[in-house]
């Protein structure tokens, strides 16, 4: 991985970390948009590094909540949605979801970034 | 080039943004509610039991000790703080289900559902259901006691509103995105009328009224009798009623309106009802009278009770309560227990009302026109306009039906008389009813109780047991309530009410038990009238005929006929099948069918086959017997399945008997068979898509969450046997929700059950978790602490404490 990419995926971790202990669920867009603001990155890296870093962080906070209680409220919920009551498709979703949201306001981070320069 | 990217860019973040921030059709706002920080994940967990809450306005700590079916055992120093407590431990556990079911109550569900609520929120609006809360809210000012409760059961109830946030709000206002609002004691009285309304609201007055037009008064009378043969009342024939000095109301001379009414408003389901029974010391076998109960309701999930022990130093309580409603409506404490039947009488009447023009500001009442006063109803709708409706409100009740609503005409409509509207403080019944030591405290507690009336069945540990049908009860002439009245006509009104004294009642009968099951309350020589409004036939017959059946009764016994599954309305009619039905055509595979259901013992027990084919029969020949009401714009109620049985067997030859749509015409015998192989069809059409129609496939019975039932949060094919009119009354979707034992020994032991679980989070294991052993019959000792200090049993503890 390239470093630029590696400090960025970290710095979104980290924001994302801080900020959605007091932001609602877009504390994800804020934080894929300020570290694109700041550590930008070229080419497809611009979406898909804070798209991982919002899917891995997302999926493993999930993870850790609902397998402290047997999965019990995440299989109900992956037969709402429908998912054939699977909750790791869940977990997966949900990281999915959030790396999404992340991963596109990054790409307007970017933008910002280039108007910002010039 | 770099502008055209920012713009699209920008777009594009704001477009994901609202998408998923925003609740779009039946999903909820996806970001929001996936969010592991504060989206439904949040809710992924079991309660927190333990440790210190400081909640304002405590007079002293309150303990709460949690047993291991995570029922709350609270220890309050006054019955202030008790009812605080009692306040925010169901609020804790039950919060969305208590906001849910009065936001139901008052016709509010559009505001967090939207337009699909709409005809069922202004049906309720017109039911009169805020303007009899409100009453209800004016008499529990007149007692302080009562108001005091009730206001720090509404203070418990919003300290548990204040601690909650985004994270930590329940599941159901995460997936529908809305927020609590304050508890209010106008909540608790929405929930004692959303009881009311289950309980006390069913009437056919309209559909009579119908039936009677099309069918004429002969034919009527014949199709709905107001006593059944086989009637073996709640309180037993030979009591004598010559204290009862007060006289029936005389019949007017006068004629009934007899419109045509196309639709009426839903009605509750036409199950709700219950056991309950005792049995003295004399007829137990430990010497301790023995009291049970279990009410038949819709099985929901969050169940409609939760178990709690209450306990100042005056008093310690235990048993079923409501959320929402204070102290516990189902129980015991060392010296008595109680519980109820729906007493099913005929309380809702209807009242044609002539407006003198369309302005409808006034009406014709004794030759004179009487002015209506109006209520708006101002119904809000999620993600739409708010809807005003105005309903008009004569000296009857509220004009429910009128051009707006159901009807055509702007100068008519039908108002509703219903004892749910006039204000009572039903709440001090059960408040005094939890303190009670005695018979006599029993009978003052109850004797405020109006509405819904109820069978309070009584047991003391002083070795009394009793039977009461309380309730505030219309003295009716003959026959008045049955059909649609003329409003205008004062001797058509209610003329006076049954003195509570005179309320149908036994004290310690000579037959050493007491029992009723929604079946008739009295027989003939009771003097005042009561309308048989669809009582209950077949488990009233099967409890009493037990406790006829030998002299001694043990708890063992009572679970038994708690989860006794003979199916007496079957017994009553097959045999009759089997005489008369000609066989000779059946194919291979229904005379198969019909081998099965001949060798049935009656027993509608799961794992058999003959009750799936009953079930599947007599639906199939109920509605054939009754092709007659399968009329357009008319509402008709069919006759009762009793009566329905007793004409097919005793008037075969009937003209109701014959199947209009044929040219042959047809007598019993004929829809016998017609209705057989048309059931086969059903059962071999079941067995091809399940591979076999054992009862507990075919009935299927579920725990539907309150939010319509969505699976996810649901329970399905529970296997449990019975039927509707078994005394284990379970139904697909209805059923004992909560059973309850108790042996009045000193202090009483007591068992309990119910279908559901503690805990409203369908993230919690303590959700559902007394489902299987509800279906099997099992029960739950309850733990009844006798004193706060033990430990014995306990999983946790919390502590709630004054904040300064």
């Amino acid at each position: 991985m390239r470093k630029s990419n590696l400090i960025n995926f970290i710095v979104t971790i980290l924001l994302v970390a801080i900020l959605s202990q007091f932001l609602p669920w877009w504390s994800v867009m804020v934080a894929g948009f300020v570290s694109s603001l700041f550590f930008s990155l070229k080419k497809v890296a611009v979406f898909f590094v804070p798209f991982l870093a919002i899917l891995i962080f997302w999926s493993m906070y999930a993870f850790i909540i609902t397998n402290a209680n047997d999965f019990t409220l995440a299989k109900k919920i992956a037969i709402l949605f429908p998912l054939g009551g699977n909750p790791y498709v869940l977990i997966l979703i949900t990281g999915i979801i959030g790396g999404v949201a992340a991963g596109i306001a990054a790409m307007l981070g970017k933008q910002c970034s280039l108007l910002v320069k010039r | 080039m770099k502008y055209l990217k920012f713009i699209l860019t920008l777009v594009l973040t704001l477009t994901i943004f609202y998408g998923l921030n925003t609740k779009l059709g039946s999903a909820p706002p996806i970001g929001k509610f996936l969010d592991p920080v504060n989206g439904f994940w949040q809710n992924d967990t079991n309660e927190v039991i333990d440790g210190t809450i400081s909640i304002k306005g405590l007079s002293a700590p309150v303990t709460i000790h949690y047993d291991e079916q995570l029922i709350p055992h609270i220890f309050a120093q006054n019955e202030t703080d008790l009812y605080k407590a009692q306040g925010y431990i169901t609020a804790k556990h039950r919060l969305w289900q208590m906001e849910f079911q009065t936001h139901a109550s008052a016709g509010r569900l559009s505001e967090i559902l939207g337009d699909v609520a709409l005809d069922y929120d202004r049906q309720e609006r017109r039911r009169g259901m805020g303007f009899g809360a409100d009453n209800a809210i004016e008499k529990i000012k007149e007692h302080p006691t009562t108001l005091k409760y009730v206001e720090a059961y509404s203070e418990g109830v919003n300290s548990y509103i204040a601690t909650l946030d985004n994270k930590t709000i329940p599941l159901e206002y995460k997936l529908l995105d809305y927020k609590p609002e304050a508890w209010t004691i106008k909540k608790t009285s929405l929930l004692l009328m959303y009881m009311t309304k289950m309980l006390s609201s069913r009437e056919h007055d309209l559909e009579y009224t119908n039936a009677l037009r099309k069918f004429g008064k002969e034919r009527f009378d014949l199709l709905y009798p107001d006593f059944f043969p086989d009637n073996d009342p709640i309180i037993p024939k030979e009591t004598d009623w010559s204290f009862i000095d007060t006289k029936i109301t005389p019949t007017p001379q006068s004629e009934l309106p007899l419109d045509s009414i196309a639709e009426t408003i839903t009605k509750p389901h036409p199950d709700n009802g219950s056991n309950n029974w005792a049995v003295s010391g004399a007829k137990s076998t430990t010497g301790n009278p023995i009291l049970a109960n279990d009410p038949h309701l819709g099985l929901n999930l969050p169940s409609i009770w939760f178990v709690m022990q209450l306990s100042t130093p005056n008093h310690k309580v235990m048993g079923a309560t409501l959320p929402g409603a204070l102290g516990i409506i189902s129980g015991f404490n060392n010296h008595i227990s109680w519980g109820e039947t729906n007493a099913t009488r005929d309380v809702t009447d209807w009242y044609k009302i002539e407006f003198k023009n369309e302005s409808r500001t006034q009406y014709k009442y004794d030759g004179q026109w009487k002015n209506t006063s109006y209520r708006v109803e101002e119904i809000k709708v999620k993600g739409a306009q708010t809807i005003n409706d105005t309903v008009i409100y004569t000296h009857h009740g509220p004009v429910t039906y009128d051009h707006n609503f159901k009807g055509d005409n702007e100068k008519s409509g039908y108002a509703m008389k219903w004892i749910g509207h006039i204000g009572a403080n039903t709440q001090k019944t059960f408040l005094d009813l939890n303190t009670g030591k005695n018979y006599d405290d029993y009978v003052n507690a109850i004797k405020h109780f109006s509405a819904p009336a109820q069978n309070f069945v009584f047991a003391s540990t002083e070795g009394d047991i009793a039977l009461w049908i309380q309730g505030l009860l219309p003295n009716k002439w003959k026959g008045q309530g049955k059909f649609l009245m003329d409003g205008s006509n004062p001797e058509h009104d209610w003329q006076s009410y049954i003195p509570q004294k005179f309320n149908a009642h036994t004290k310690n009968p000579e037959r050493g038990f007491v029992s009723s099951a929604n079946q008739h309350p009295v027989d003939e020589s009771y003097p005042f009238y009561v309308f048989n409004d669809g009582y209950g036939t077949y488990r009233n017959r099967v409890i009493n005929d037990f406790f006829r059946s030998k002299d001694k009764f043990s708890v063992e016994d009572f679970k038994a006929l708690h989860n006794n599954n003979y199916n007496l309305k079957a017994s009553e009619l097959l045999p009759h099948i089997f005489k008369t039905m000609d066989v000779s055509s059946l194919t291979s595979e229904e005379q198969e069918l019909y081998n099965q259901i001949k060798s049935w013992d009656f027993d509608s027990d799961i794992n058999a086959v003959a009750p799936s084919i009953w079930l599947a029969w007599w639906s199939e020949l109920y509605s054939l017997t009754w092709d007659e009401y399968d009329v357009k714009d008319v509402a008709l109620d069919k006759p009762f399945e009793y009566q329905t049985i007793h004409m097919l067997k005793h008037n075969p030859n009937d003209d109701f008997m014959d199947i209009l749509e044929t040219p042959e015409r047809e007598t019993s015998k004929d829809l016998f068979l017609i209705s057989f192989k048309e059931a086969s069809k059903t059962i071999l059409k079941f067995k091809a898509d399940h591979g076999n129609y054992l009862y507990k496939d075919y009935k299927a019975t579920f725990v539907g969450h309150l939010l319509k039932a969505l699976p996810a949060f649901s329970r399905f094919n529970i296997p449990i046997g019975g039927d509707r009119n078994t005394v284990n009354a379970a139904d697909k979707n209805h059923g004992p929700s909560w059973r309850m034992i108790v042996e009045m020994s000193t202090p009483p032991k007591a068992l309990g059950i119910y279908p559901g679980g503690q805990s409203g989070n369908p993230g919690s294991t303590y959700y559902d978790n007394m489902i299987d052993d509800w279906a099997v019959g099992k029960y739950y000792e309850l733990l009844f602490m006798q004193n706060e200090t033990t430990t014995d049993k306990i999983m946790s503890t919390q502590t709630l404490t004054p904040s300064k």
